[in-house]
């Protein structure tokens, strides 16, 4: 996956419209209209949200031209949360490496006591 | 608090990220290795990334700075003061990085508690404001993922 792919990905999951909208779609597609009924905001606001997550390929659209169904693309999401479990063992290792020196250090104390 | 070697993350408050890991040594030995240059050498940095710099001037006003190399040879360096060091028990210090995303700089508190002989460390990171943890959790090439995939393990959760 691309930096770029990531960031997206991030930025459209920074805000919690995109996230609720997310939530929805979870659940199964729904139209623009059906999105937007929950929240105390304009249809043209929705679309807006949509457009990043689907510029994020987070979310894709129905063929149908009528309704133009909108459904969570599952990828993206799996990407990132291996990115970022890799990223989190990135800075687990730091701490086995201290895990190591510390008991050496212990080692030494208990050797300078007796 | 007895799951030694496990890092957990969490997010207080919007401006904050906490990160809790238990060590298998008294704390006086584990403040040791937060603060002196010799030892934060030896194991300071994510995979790949060593410190090559790591000036530690330890006392309330005395800066640091360190410089890590990664693995494609660059450099990444980072700065700041100490605003409390009460050894072995708690350590106060300001962070910014050379090439940073994001305004104004982090406060970072580190809480070493000791329990039969193992220490339990507690660092939280505050952010200058909500947007530049943000920012972070945005470029997780910083310091605070963990509150996206938080949210991205609710998401993956609520699919299933």
């Amino acid at each position: 996956m691309s930096t770029d792919l990531l960031d997206a990905t991030f930025a459209a999951l920074a805000d919690p419209t995109r996230r609720a909208i997310l939530a929805r779609l979870a659940s199964g597609e729904a139209t623009v209209t059906e999105l937007a009924a929950p929240f105390d905001m304009s249809q043209p606001a929705i679309s807006k949200h949509l457009k990043v997550l689907e510029r994020a390929g987070l979310v894709s659209r129905g063929r149908d031209a009528q309704r133009r169904p909108c459904r969570l693309e599952a990828r993206p999401l799996k990407a990132a949360t291996d990115w970022l479990e890799n990223y989190r063992g990135y800075w687990e290792e730091s701490y086995q490496r201290l895990d190591t020196l510390l008991a050496e250090l212990k080692t030494n104390e208990e050797s300078r006591k007796s | 608090m007895t799951n030694t070697g496990t890092l957990q993350v969490t997010t207080p408050t919007d401006k904050e990220i906490v990160l809790t890991r238990v060590f298998d040594a008294p704390r006086h030995l584990v403040f040791d290795a937060w603060t002196r240059p010799e030892l934060l050498k030896r194991w300071h940095g994510a995979r790949g990334w060593n410190l090559v710099v790591c000036e530690v001037d330890l006392r309330v006003g005395g800066s640091w700075r360190f410089v890590s190399r990664g693995p494609d040879g660059t450099d990444m360096g980072q700065s700041g003061v100490y605003r409390e060091v009460v050894r072995p028990e708690r350590l106060v210090l300001t962070e910014m990085f050379d090439n940073q995303s994001y305004a104004g700089e982090s406060l970072i508190t580190h809480v070493f508690l000791e329990q039969n002989r193992t220490t339990t460390v507690t660092s939280t990171v505050l952010y200058a404001s909500r947007e530049a943890r943000d920012i972070v959790i945005k470029y997780p090439m910083a310091r605070g993922v963990t509150e996206s995939y938080d949210r991205l393990a609710e998401l993956l959760l609520s699919q299933s």
